[in-house]
């Protein structure tokens, strides 16, 4: 659909010229969250874990510029160190299923097969469930916990890169370049790897800052239910669960890492928009 | 009625999903540490009613005729007994079956409301500041955490304005539609970027279309081509959606019920990971999951009357 949408001149004019700068302003965000997660912590002089009860509840102030929380730490000083871990999920939720569905994407496209009549089964079983119901159920069984949240992530979204991998395998297993590749007899391993590959996995990385923005959305969300993240730990979910009980009368604990959350996703979409257009794919 | 006759070859061809979906599930429980009927009875039933419910859900046999006799007894709607709810998991699901199908229902008509009004004033201007706007919207959106946005339109609607309840269900027909308005826009909110993206796309596509230059061109007004020509033709392909969407509806009842407090299944799942109560979450899941195959189902069936060209 979006193809079609691009190839009206109108919104192309509109919505191309200013896609290099969404690039440009979520590579920014997200570099801001970086440095802020890794560097900016050094500036902070408050613990992000030990309780403070006489600075507990509040409002923000020179000395707490975000406020407290019911046990007394920095909200600010949490949401750094809370950026840390919430990028942290965006990057290893995104790596496994990666690299394991890119690989067997290209197998399968490039072979055919039972390994592709056998992905295809899978790939019907996988999205006829909610993607998030079969996190959570994985994650039940296994423990709460950011370890069982990538150990699942890993086994549910694979399925998605091994899908996109494949529909560009098969289509240019048939190009004239990758039929010279094996005429002039270069090995099997050789044309997935510098000829197949380079060529097919551009809607992966696409994917990948459209994956990272669902992965620190449902990340955030088992902290919030209890299900990742366990507190004390500073983690952005597991803050705003903290605050739900003061909405009313200390409504800086909740508001701001949902802020932060937001943010983070909008750099990641950003720059999966901009991305998008920068190598031809459709969003 | 030819090109119907795919509602009956369909549900066969439905059948290795539905399998597929049995075998997560059954997998599922095989992986949860310990024993599950200790799990399910209790740390202080006796030897006898272990042996007696090992014998009723075929846990004594090999693991292939194990996974036969789960198929057998989910055939029979038996799903094993909740040890959290002292109830069968099936009595325990349906309960809460109503709340989450209005909340769905609900978030559902919303989210095509805001979708036919954002992706139409796009469209009507592509590259124009609505455009523009709604646009930042849907990128933004995608991001925006549903539990947050629930519980800044409980600050802003409930606590400030005391416009609409901070939680609950209702009672009458009336009630509940006053209850779960927030959840329902919550929800609502999640899905319409999905949608609007893809609804404004195909406007903007459909209006530089042959036959609307031909109905511009013998004289007729914008507003008679965009809504009589090109908006009836653009609905297709965001219909054909529907089943994703119903999927991320679903997911998002999990974390808005909890939220606002809504009885449904959504809550239900949170409550059971967190009892470890396995035989509700494999009941749930495989209730969602046979719930989304049937929307599925419903969509195509829609799609095949609405447009006589499809054939399935």
């Amino acid at each position: 659909m979006s193809v079609a949408g691009d190839a009206a001149p109108r919104s192309a004019s509109a919505w191309h010229v200013r896609l290099p700068v969404s690039l440009l302003v979520g590579a920014a965000i997200v570099l801001a969250w970086i440095l802020i997660a890794f560097l900016g912590t050094a500036f902070v002089h408050h613990d992000p874990i030990a309780v403070d009860l006489v600075h507990a509840l509040l409002p923000p102030s020179a000395q707490f510029p975000l406020g407290t929380d019911s046990f007394g730490r920095d909200v600010m000083t949490r949401l750094m160190y809370g950026a840390r871990t919430d990028l942290q999920m965006a990057f290893f939720g995104v790596v496994g299923p990666f690299v394991i569905g890119t690989a067997i994407g290209l197998l399968a496209g490039n072979f055919g097969g039972i390994l592709d009549s056998v992905l295809m089964r899978i790939l019907d079983v996988t999205i006829s469930f909610p993607y998030f119901v079969l996190v959570i159920a994985i994650v039940a069984v296994l423990e709460p916990g950011l370890t069982s949240y990538y150990i699942s992530l890993t086994l549910v979204n694979w399925v998605s890169y091994a899908r996109l991998v494949r529909s560009e395998v098969i289509v240019l297993r048939q190009a004239d370049f990758v039929l010279a590749a094996r005429t002039i007899g270069i090995g099997e391993i050789r044309v997935m790897s510098h000829h197949l590959l380079p060529n097919a996995i551009s809607p992966a990385v696409v994917f990948v800052f459209t994956d990272a923005v669902l992965t620190i959305v449902l990340g955030s969300s088992l902290g919030f239910l209890g299900l990742g993240v366990q507190p004390p730990r500073a983690e952005w979910g597991v803050m705003i669960a903290e605050g739900q009980l003061y909405l009313a009368s200390a409504w800086w604990i909740a508001v701001f890492p949902g802020i932060a959350i937001s943010l983070l996703a909008l750099g990641f979409s950003l720059v999966a928009d901009g991305l998008a257009k920068l190598l031809h794919t459709a969003p | 009625m030819d090109r119907f006759a795919f509602v009956l070859r369909r549900p066969l061809q439905l059948v290795p999903v539905l399998i597929g979906i049995s075998l997560v599930t059954f997998v599922l429980v095989q992986m949860m540490p310990g024993d599950p009927v200790r799990i399910m009875l209790g740390p202080r039933a006796s030897a006898d009613a272990i042996a007696a419910v090992r014998a009723r859900y075929g846990l004594d046999q090999p693991i292939l005729l194990q996974y036969g006799s789960y198929i057998l007894n989910v055939l029979r709607a038996d799903f094993g007994q909740s040890l959290a709810f002292r109830a069968s998991v099936l009595d325990v699901i349906l309960a809460r079956l109503l709340p989450t199908i209005c909340l769905l229902l609900y978030g559902l008509i919303m989210a095509v409301a805001f979708t036919v009004a954002l992706a139409v004033a796009a469209a009507r201007r592509p590259g124009r500041w609505i455009d523009q706007t709604v646009r930042l919207f849907c990128v933004a959106g995608v991001g925006l955490p549903s539990f947050w946005l629930g519980l800044m339109l409980i600050i802003l609607f409930s606590l400030r304005l005391k416009l609409f309840p901070v939680s609950g269900f209702g009672e009458s027909p009336i009630d509940v539609l006053w209850h779960l308005f927030l959840p329902a826009l919550t929800i609502a909110i999640a899905v319409t970027p999905i949608l609007t993206r893809n609804l404004r796309a195909t406007l903007v596509a459909q209006s530089s279309a042959d036959y609307a230059v031909a109905g511009r061109s013998k004289g007729l007004s914008e507003n008679y081509v965009f809504f009589r020509h090109v908006f009836p033709n653009s609905l297709l392909p965001t219909i054909s959606l529907l089943g994703i969407v119903v999927s991320f509806l679903i997911g998002g009842t999990v974390v808005v019920e909890t939220v606002f407090n809504v009885p449904g299944m959504g809550q239900l799942l949170v409550r059971a990971v967190l009892l470890r109560d396995y035989f509700i979450v494999q009941g749930l899941t495989l209730f969602f999951a046979v719930g989304v195959v049937l929307t599925s189902f419903l969509v195509d069936i829609v799609t095949v009357a609405l447009d006589p060209r499809v054939k399935l």
